[in-house]
């Protein structure tokens, strides 16, 4: 640099110093990785190998077979009526179990408890609770509903309850000063605080749920999940595709079909 | 007096007709789904007492059969989720950047990036696990694929829109100096997107270790193959034994990315 | 009908949120006139439980509160409520529904009346709709009334919650310390606002204050608290600076 002996740069400290936490968790990453695959037994050569395989897969699936499009489509209807169903019904207990939940309106001896069964039905995978159900109400579209419905409460319901905890109560103590009574309260002072975000949670709901709905029928709990297993155990690749290809335009529409939703209620992102 | 009458209405027409047919659209879509839907009334009132009766079949839980088999399991579970996770970065940071209208400003290429991303999300892990036992086999390696090429969709459209909202000032500033792509990349954005990173994968891990446990189910390892057979041999307590894993588990990871949330902010 | 007409009568009110530590000690006034009736007094005093004791937002532990010949002190449910509508509130920090339009907040005001089914399917009367246009205009707040409440500044907000107060069509205004976010010029307006409702409706609007300058230069009659007993209630005049003395305590904060 022109104008600095060379003497005067080594005479300040070094501004940027070297992290050495930086070089351990890289460190530790790699060995990380390095451990992983050795204890899972994961080799290259199965890799290559797999990749052979992949190609002869992909011939297979493509072009895609429509062929057996009634059975398609019935699969499609029932898993758009578990997702439907099971949204609603859930959303509907969420008003209730998230308003119990919260801890500025209850007393802990009921909202800890409801936490506590709003924390396990969002710890276990949906594929785990569709087993349970299936296995005790049987194969069909009642298993899959079940399972959504405990799926959409472990969200819903957390989430209004955070809402409600929220909320502003001046709001609600003004409104209270008018006289109106309890329903208008809510009406006027709880829900314009919280109804938009609730469109928000209740469209994220229902993605999921369409999501979920596609899958849950690989253990019996109904919809084109149940297709789909009996098209790769029988090899019908081509029909594998088609299926693929109609759930990912499933779930584009609706993710088109809930920013409309959203911007008619003109919710905030 | 004269009177002047004022009018006020809380929504246009415009927009009451649209918030009606959503409402309409909603009623209907409930409506035909339920007259549609097979379910079988007794099924549907039996439940409870067949939930009963299964729970009851699971207690008391099997201890013994932990070591034996579960903890291995539950081990292997982990690795998946964990090097899934890792496995993912590669696919989805280069995606997250094309995706970025600040990074890359092809639309084509964001077409493009986006057509990865979203089919990636769309498809469930269970499924892709399916995909890739068929092209691999059973067992670990298509466990991990089937995890990384879920969470590419999601980390890389979360990365990407945390990279569309950094600032550009410093990124302006380091290219007017004539800086090489890489350290505008590593002192411009990678500075203000490093929280925002690390909140993205801990979140995305977290999913899947719950998702890698299931899995097994259609044999791609982990603890969803004990499960799996335990169901199959109908050894409800075994099952039970895998349930309380899988739930220990899903508990710790939650408390220790909880944990280290707390210590980056 | 009596020949003096009583607007407020509050005998022997106490009030203790925790057992042992009373707020209000027992207080005792009435409210005859009409007009801006300061009631001023340091932080803590009580000016605040005392004011939300007449509308019923806390409830006494002792004493009566009698507004139009009913003793609110003990009201609930459906007497509770009409009571409330009779008694508006302004607030400190306005209170106002803040995702909701100006026009809705003003409207708001008459949701006492109106039943849950009405509230929901917002159904005004036409005469409704046109006194909160009235009431924004008088505010000066007409081009504002599509716009959130969260758009307006400060001043702007209490004009709205005046206005939201003024439509119950009250028999008394409560004010809980309406100025004390505002800057001085805005809160000189609202005191204009305030004391020009009073005395068009002919009610009285009992304002909660710090500002004692502000409160000689409005208010037809003061209250001065202190340690839970009211200490002075006179006229503005007749306030010394030994009467201040005795309600705020301290005294360099005189002149």
């Amino acid at each position: 640099m022109a104008g600095l002996k060379p003497q005067q740069i080594s005479a300040h400290p070094n501004p940027f110093p070297k992290k050495p936490w930086h070089y351990v968790s890289a460190l530790l990453v790699i060995a990380y990785l390095f451990y992983s695959i050795g204890t899972m037994g994961l080799d290259w050569q199965r890799f290559i190998e797999g990749l052979g395989h992949a190609d002869k897969l992909l011939d297979r699936m493509f072009p895609p077979n429509f062929s057996r499009w009634e059975l398609l489509l019935e699969g499609l209807m029932e898993s758009l009526e578990i997702a439907v169903i099971s949204s609603v019904a859930g959303i509907f207990l969420s008003l209730f179990i998230g308003l119990l939940a919260a801890r500025n309106f209850m007393p802990n001896w009921v909202s800890v408890p409801v936490r506590g069964f709003i924390a396990i039905c969002r710890s276990f995978h949906p594929v785990i609770i569709a087993i349970l159900f299936v296995k005790s109400v049987g194969f069909g579209a009642l298993a899959g509903i079940l399972t959504l419905i405990i799926a959409t409460i472990g969200f819903i319901a957390k989430l209004f309850a955070e809402a409600i905890e929220e909320i502003s109560f001046k709001q609600v103590e003004a409104i209270q000063a008018t006289g109106a009574n309890f329903i208008s309260v809510i009406l006027f002072s709880v829900m314009p605080q919280v109804f938009s975000r609730f469109i928000g949670f209740a469209t994220y709901q229902f993605d999921s749920n369409l999501r979920n709905s596609t899958m849950v029928g690989i253990v019996g709990a109904g919809g084109l999940g149940g297709t789909l297993f009996s098209a790769f155990q029988r090899f019908d690749y081509d029909f594998v595709a088609a299926i693929l290809i109609t759930i990912i335009a499933l779930i584009l529409f609706w993710e088109f079909l809930s920013t409309l939703v959203r911007r008619v209620f003109q919710c905030r992102k | 007096m004269s009177q002047i009458n004022h009018q006020w209405q809380r929504f246009t027409l415009a927009q009451k007709l649209s918030r009606y047919s959503v409402y309409l659209l909603f009623v209907m879509a409930l409506v035909m789904s339920m007259r549609s839907v097979e379910i079988i009334p007794e099924f549907f009132f039996d439940a409870p007492e067949q939930m009963m009766d299964m729970f009851s079949r699971m207690w008391p839980v099997d201890v013994a059969f932990y070591p034996i088999t579960v903890h291995a399991a539950i081990i292997e579970t982990l690795n998946i989720a964990t090097l899934g996770t890792l496995v993912t970065l590669i696919f989805a940071i280069p995606l997250a950047l094309i995706n970025a209208s600040n990074v890359v400003a092809s639309p084509i290429a964001h077409w493009v990036a986006r057509f990865f991303l979203v089919s990636s999300r769309s498809v469930n892990s269970l499924v892709w696990a399916l995909l890739f036992v068929a092209i691999f086999g059973p067992g670990v390696l298509a466990g991990v694929l089937a995890i990384a090429f879920r969470s590419v969709g999601f980390v890389g459209k979360l990365l990407a829109e945390a990279l569309e909202e950094i600032d550009m000032g410093s990124v302006e500033a380091l290219r007017a100096t004539g800086a090489p792509w890489g350290a505008v990349m590593l002192k411009g954005y990678w500075p203000q997107v490093m929280p925002a990173f690390y909140s993205i994968v801990l979140f995305r891990w977290d999913i899947n270790v719950r998702e890698s446990a299931v899995l097994g189910l259609v044999g791609a390892g982990g603890i969803g193959v004990v499960l799996n057979d335990s169901m199959n041999l109908f050894e409800w307590q075994q099952v039970a034994t895998s349930l309380l894993a899988i739930f220990a588990v899903v508990i710790m990871a939650e408390i220790l990315v909880v944990n280290i949330r707390k210590r980056m902010i | 009908m009596s020949a003096i007409q009583r607007y407020l009568d509050v005998k022997g009110l106490k009030k203790q949120y925790i057992e042992g530590t009373p707020i209000l000690k027992g207080i005792d006034f009435t409210i005859e006139q009409p007009g801006i009736i300061a009631i001023i007094g340091p932080s803590g005093t009580g000016k605040s439980t005392l004011l939300r004791c007449i509308n019923r937002l806390v409830s006494p532990s002792d004493g009566q509160i009698i507004i139009n010949n009913q003793d609110t002190s003990k009201a609930s449910g459906k007497a509770l409520r009409q009571l409330r509508r009779q008694v508006a509130m302004v607030f400190q920090e306005y209170n106002l529904v803040e995702r909701l339009s100006v026009i809705e907040n003003v409207l708001s005001g008459r949701l006492g009346y109106m039943s849950s089914w009405q509230a929901w399917r917002r159904k005004y009367t036409q005469q409704d709709i046109n006194t909160a246009f009235e009431l924004l205009a008088a505010v000066g707040l007409t081009d504002q009334a599509n716009k959130r409440a969260d758009s307006l500044s400060g001043g702007q907000r209490q004009r709205v919650g005046i206005a939201r107060a003024v439509m119950q069509d009250p028999s008394i205004i409560l004010a809980d310390e309406p100025t004390s976010s505002l800057d001085p010029k805005t809160a000189v307006e609202i005191m204009v606002l305030l004391a020009r409702f009073a005395r068009e409706k002919n009610i009285p609007a009992l304002v909660n204050m710090h500002d004692v300058k502000l409160a000689q230069r409005f208010a037809t009659r003061i209250i001065g608290m202190s340690n839970g007993h009211i200490i002075y209630d006179g006229p503005p005049q007749n306030i010394s600076d030994d009467i201040l003395k005795e309600i705020y305590g301290g005294e360099s904060w005189l002149d």
